[in-house]
């Protein structure tokens, strides 16, 4: 073991870096705390005056604040059920012996090098889009009625192009979950009688578990602050049809030149996303040990 | 009943061809040991008849039925991994009873049959625990107890003791034999340890490259070699060969003697020096370089005071040497 010196050398040689690291977190959130205390509007500059708890009743009492809250649940909790159950399954097949699996595996994780933007667009100008969208040509062709997703169901389709997006983290993770699984306990179970639906259930599940923890916490993190497939594609609407926390946040900050509410809205967005992972550990942080 | 006959089967992997037609007959109640050099296609072989490979070609029948075609679980076959392949996030209790819950058994029966099998192996104290919290003969006992729960008509031991250390190796292999005393059926047990093979088996299967040795009892194979692969695998220290001048003495292209069948006394027809003298307590292996025959391996007694650059005098046992012709087949 070190020695009481050699210790105290390590804390200092750490210490740079700590700090900077505590900094880098405590100015931003410690000015959006004071911002969020102000009546701040970039449209009045210069005239910042304290407002005690005012922007926060005021960013709570708006309607659009509790739809903002449930699209952000909504878009959390849809996309980890696709990432995961998609993610299993895909999982599942490239694990399989055939041919091409290299370029295919490559093929498979390729989405998630795809920019936010750029794959939202892609999304929304080329699938679509109810002229030009190949769902459109599909649905003219089979003799349909195009639909227009991003109007008419803008929250599902959000949560479809970033599902879509995350598949591959998810498929990855798993995937590689997946190889390490003994192949010998495979053989025994199936001498033991059990059919691939046994096996699936009794030896897959609960060998995936840890690194299904791992994507439901790692997703979680990210999807709490979805934004910009949210601005290339519907900008919040219809309405507040597609408006989650932090693109409500952008919007009273910036399009609303409201900078005081902005902040407290951030600030909700931080202890929404604290308790959501309180949560998360509580249910599932148990599998992560031993 | 446990009889399983394989005829004419062979196994290839693409091109490799890893066991050649091979046939061999199983009887009821038999310790069989497959002994072979890694690589030799024992555990292929053991896989084949536990269902877990399929046959290239070629046929198995179980207890006169036959299975060639049959899954493994439906063989009536128990298989021992040698990595004991027990499930993680079960416990103890859950692993010895996952083949009974996966034939729909009662709960009671369930119960029943796992407390049994953990009294028969001594688990009783440790079925609430996961096989993490077991030591490595307390797992074997555990994938042992997983097997017996089914009351197979044979076990298939894959090398089950290559991860245990020296000394719980020698009370697992004599635990596996008690069990097969009482149990009495069927045991095929794969191995490298040529003194696990002379230890527990009825009937020794050497194998080399996918072929079939030869086949017989412990003694049998210490005796009377079929030939030359065989007298040097069975046996320990290995068996001295030695070609050129002294076996055409004998008429024969090579001569074998065992170690312990080499004599050091005064008047021997080979003279050398120790090269190596490794004291067991008991016995004392000595590496003799000879001016005739090269280096001979030879077992003395342990009171004997010999060591390194000590001129002998030694010569075989009367009747103790063994003949083979230029094919490595042993001849009278």
């Amino acid at each position: 073991m070190a020695t009481e010196h050699s210790r105290t050398a390590a804390r200092l040689m750490v210490s740079p870096a700590v700090i900077l690291l505590f900094l880098w977190m405590i100015v931003p959130l410690g000015m959006t705390i004071y911002f969020s205390f102000l009546r701040y509007n970039l449209l009045m500059p210069g005239m910042e005056s304290w407002t005690g708890f005012d922007n926060y009743y005021y960013f709570i009492n708006q309607p659009s604040f509790w739809a903002a809250l449930t699209n952000t649940l909504l878009l959390v909790g849809g996309v980890l059920c696709i990432t995961i159950f998609g993610g299993v399954a895909l999982a599942l097949l490239l694990d399989q012996p055939f041919k091409g699996q290299g370029i295919v595996r490559v093929m498979v994780i390729a989405p998630f090098f795809v920019m936010p933007t750029v794959s939202a667009l892609v999304w929304k100008n080329m699938f679509m889009n109810p002229v030009n969208g190949m769902f459109a040509h599909i649905a003219k062709a089979l003799g349909f009625q195009p639909y227009d997703f991003l109007s008419h169901a803008p929250l599902a389709s959000i949560i479809l192009i970033v599902a879509w997006s995350w598949l591959p983290f998810s498929t990855l993770i798993l995937l590689t979950a997946l190889q390490s699984l003994d192949r010998e306990q495979m053989d025994a179970a199936e001498m033991d009688g059990a059919n691939w639906i046994n096996r699936f259930i009794y030896l897959t599940v609960p060998h995936l578990t840890r690194s299904i923890t791992v994507v439901i916490l790692i997703q979680t993190i990210f999807l709490l602050s979805v934004f910009a497939e949210i601005l290339v594609t519907t900008n919040g609407g219809p309405g507040t049809a597609s408006t989650n926390l932090p693109y409500l946040v952008y919007a009273q900050s910036l399009l609303n030149f409201d900078v005081g509410g902005g902040s407290a809205g951030g600030i909700i967005a931080v202890i929404l996303a604290n308790i959501v992972a309180i949560f998360l550990m509580r249910m599932i942080g148990k599998n992560l040990e031993s | 009943m446990g009889q399983i006959t394989l005829s004419a089967v062979t196994k290839t992997f693409g091109d490799v061809n890893v066991i050649p037609p091979l046939d061999l007959s199983i009887n009821d109640g038999e310790f069989v040991v497959f002994v072979g050099p890694s690589g030799c296609g024992k555990s292929t072989l053991l896989r084949l008849i536990a269902g877990l490979e399929d046959f290239s070609s070629g046929k198995i029948m179980i207890d006169g039925k036959d299975a060639t075609d049959a899954p493994p679980a439906q063989r009536g076959l128990a298989m021992v991994f040698q990595s004991y392949a027990l499930y993680p996030h079960m416990s103890v209790r859950k692993n010895i009873a996952f083949p009974l819950k996966m034939a729909k058994l009662s709960q009671a029966e369930q119960d029943k049959k796992v407390d049994n099998a953990a009294r028969i192996l001594n688990l009783t104290n440790y079925l609430d625990r996961r096989p993490g919290q077991l030591s490595g003969g307390q797992r074997q006992r555990v994938a042992i107890g997983r097997a017996i729960v089914r009351e197979p008509a044979a076990f298939l031991f894959d090398e089950p003791l290559s991860n245990l250390d020296a000394a719980l190796r020698v009370t697992m292999r004599q635990e596996i034999s008690e069990l097969h005393q009482t149990l009495k059926t069927t045991m095929v047990y794969v191995t490298h340890d040529q003194v696990e093979a002379m230890t527990m088996a009825d009937k020794i299967v050497v194998l080399n490259a996918g072929r079939i040795e030869q086949v017989g009892s412990p003694m049998e194979l210490y005796r009377t070699p079929a030939n030359l692969f065989v007298a040097g695998f069975i046996g320990s220290p290995k068996m001295n060969f030695i070609t050129g001048a002294e076996a055409a003495k004998h008429g024969c292209h090579t001569i074998g003697v065992r170690p312990e069948h080499i004599e050091v006394a005064p008047g021997g027809i080979w003279q050398g020096t120790v090269g190596l003298a490794e004291h067991l307590g008991s016995d004392t292996f000595l590496k003799v370089r000879t001016e005739t025959v090269g280096e001979l391996t030879v077992r003395v007694s342990g009171e004997m005071n010999l060591h390194h650059g000590d001129r002998v005098s030694l010569g075989p046992q009367p009747g103790k040497i063994y003949r083979f012709d230029e094919n490595g087949k042993a001849s009278a």
